[in-house]
């Protein structure tokens, strides 16, 4: 694959991102500079012009040091994490590889393991990820994982249930929480059913159908919402309920993100059905 | 120091015998192999780790350290056989060890006792479990073996036991498994996947081993050397050319049409990343490797 492929402004960025790589242009866990720059190369007219992100507040997220970006999944495919990952590449400043946890799956899969294990893109198990804070880089989480991307437009919006892992990390490795929230991603991949079938053939947990049947999200704009770091005073070893009460207080953020995003683009107002007793 | 070393025939353990013979130890060895024509400062006795003309070294040779390297790790010899040698002969070292007052003993394991599947992690600690033998059976007497050398700890708590979890060595001798799979022209691996490897140059892991009997070391360690990068990396940089192959096709296109052979089962360890850290082992014995990775596929390439 030729060097031109990679576009100038992602190679001004990437030339400033405070990752260590070796002579041979791969840091220590893999992730190589000539893959970062045709990844992100392709995603930027993405990013740019086909779903035409902003982004709001982006320089909440810490220059630098560890941190742990929790934000919203969209149903269908995780679109979500490449705009994510490209808004922190491209429209942070200082740039910042975020780096997400993968479903365990797709380390089984092809080309997709090597790809992303190249990009930083990591198998989600507490190894990594508190490797990564350590490390004092900055950790993508979506708490509600497969059950996120799993979601159907009817219900669109709606948090469905947190994992509580990232908060005893976080309380553990005394790392700041920045709440983020996507808006258009359901738009983009309105799932009207899954084809399990399909799903299990190739070894995904569910196969999306979206309205126009082909998963291939539509260009629609979107908008990427960032809140103010917040603090967790802890050990990481606190009861379940304790450790699900500050969960609860980075989904409501994340719920009041949503909403304001939903009417910042005209959309219609979601109910998060949880939420009925919480307030 | 009075240092035995089992296994002394070996490539890797030759070049351990001279390294400590240059410190300015007093060595001898055990091996079943010959060494024809070692350098005159180090004796060497051909005979079985387990029987009784091996124990007489013990007792007269009075060791104050052992290096056991007395493992066999190619995987051709019959799997029983292999696993008889590498508990038994342990075992019997480490009896012998507390019997005849060693003060110290010093196990030489590998890093692939940590398995490689699809959802290990990246760089695993000592506290993590050795998880080859459910990824690659056949290894599993050599996790066996690494696991028994570490109740050593607590068996014979007066004998100072390191247990050590090298990654793979290349260099001049052309020996090991990473270097008979590196061996061919043309190295297969699995297309779409391309995983970390971790290695070290040859007299970097003496010097390892060396660092750990000058520093007393007790426990399990984890040893590496420079960083880890990729296979393909790799194989370019020892001059070769890689053949990615489907994975379905892969184990029957072993050993043909000019590629290098595995043993079936190792397919895992071609597609996934073994990657170890190494920090306690260097915060411990101040040990820093003085090949980096260019320097090491040099001298594995150029002999």
């Amino acid at each position: 694959m030729p060097k031109q492929l990679i576009d100038s402004e992602v190679r001004e960025r990437l030339e400033i991102l405070d990752v260590k790589f070796n002579r041979f242009g791969y840091d220590r866990y893999g992730i190589s500079t000539y893959r970062l720059g045709l990844f992100y190369s392709f995603l930027k007219p993405f990013y740019r012009h086909y779903f035409r992100v902003e982004t709001v507040d982006i320089n909440k997220v810490p220059d630098e040091g560890r941190g742990m970006l929790i934000s919203n999944h969209s149903g269908g495919i995780p679109l979500d994490a490449g705009m994510l990952l490209s808004a922190m590449i491209l429209d942070k400043n200082p740039p910042r590889l975020a780096h997400g946890m993968v479903e365990k799956f797709a380390a089984k899969w092809m080309f997709v393991s090597h790809w992303f294990s190249r990009l930083g893109q990591f198998t989600g198990i507490p190894q990594h990820a508190r490797r990564i804070l350590d490390d004092e880089r900055l950790l993508l989480v979506y708490p509600e994982g497969a059950r996120g991307t799993g979601k159907l437009f009817r219900d669109r919006y709606q948090l469905v249930r947190f994992g509580t892992g990232f908060m005893r990390l976080a309380l553990e490795t005394n790392t700041p929480i920045i709440p983020s929230a996507f808006i258009g991603g359901e738009e983009a991949l309105p799932v009207l059913f899954h084809a399990n079938r399909l799903g299990r053939l190739v070894g995904a947990p569910y196969w999306p159908v979206p309205k126009h049947i082909v998963p291939m999200p539509l260009p629609v704009r979107c908008q990427i919402r960032f809140g103010a770091p917040m603090h967790f005073e802890g050990n990481g070893n606190e009861s379940d309920e304790v450790i699900q009460s500050y969960v609860d207080q980075v989904r409501l953020v994340i719920a009041k993100m949503i909403d304001e995003g939903l009417e910042d683009l005209g959309l219609d107002p979601v109910t998060q059905p949880w939420l009925t007793g919480v307030i | 120091m009075r240092i035995l070393i089992t296994g002394i025939s070996g490539a890797l353990a030759r070049m351990l015998a001279k390294t400590l013979a240059d410190n300015g130890h007093v060595i001898a060895g055990i091996d079943r192999r010959p060494w024809v024509d070692p350098p005159k400062d180090i004796q060497v006795h051909q005979a079985d780790i387990r029987k009784r003309p091996a124990e007489e070294v013990f007792r007269s040779f009075q060791p104050e350290v052992l290096v056991h390297m007395a493992t066999v790790t190619h995987l051709n010899t019959r799997f029983e056989e292999r696993y008889r040698i590498n508990m038994n002969g342990t075992r019997v070292v480490f009896e012998n060890c507390a019997k005849y007052d060693v003060k110290q003993a010093i196990f030489v394991g590998r890093h692939t006792i940590y398995g490689a599947a699809s959802d290990s992690p990246l760089y695993h600690t000592e506290a993590e479990p050795p998880m080859a033998a459910s990824t690659y059976p056949e290894l599993s007497d050599l996790v066996a073996a690494d696991l028994f050398a570490g109740s050593a700890l607590w068996r014979w708590p007066t004998l100072n036991t390191a247990v050590l979890r090298l990654v793979y060595t290349l260099g001049p001798t052309q020996r090991g498994p990473l270097s008979s799979f590196l061996s061919a022209e043309r190295v297969p691996t699995v297309l779409g996947f391309d995983p970390l490897f971790q290695f070290m140059h040859e007299q970097d892991a003496c010097d390892a081993i060396s660092s750990a009997v000058d520093s007393r070391l007790r426990g399990v360690f984890n040893v590496a050397g420079p960083s880890a990068i990729p296979l393909s990396v790799l194989i370019r940089g020892v001059g070769k050319t890689q053949v990615p192959i489907p994975e379905f096709l892969f184990e029957r296109m072993l050993g043909r049409a000019g590629l290098s052979d595995l043993p079936s089962g190792a397919v895992n360890h071609i597609k996934y990343s073994v990657t170890i850290d190494d920090s306690e082992f260097r915060k411990n014995t101040g040990f820093e490797p003085q090949y980096d990775e260019s320097r090491v596929m040099h001298a594995f390439r150029y002999v």
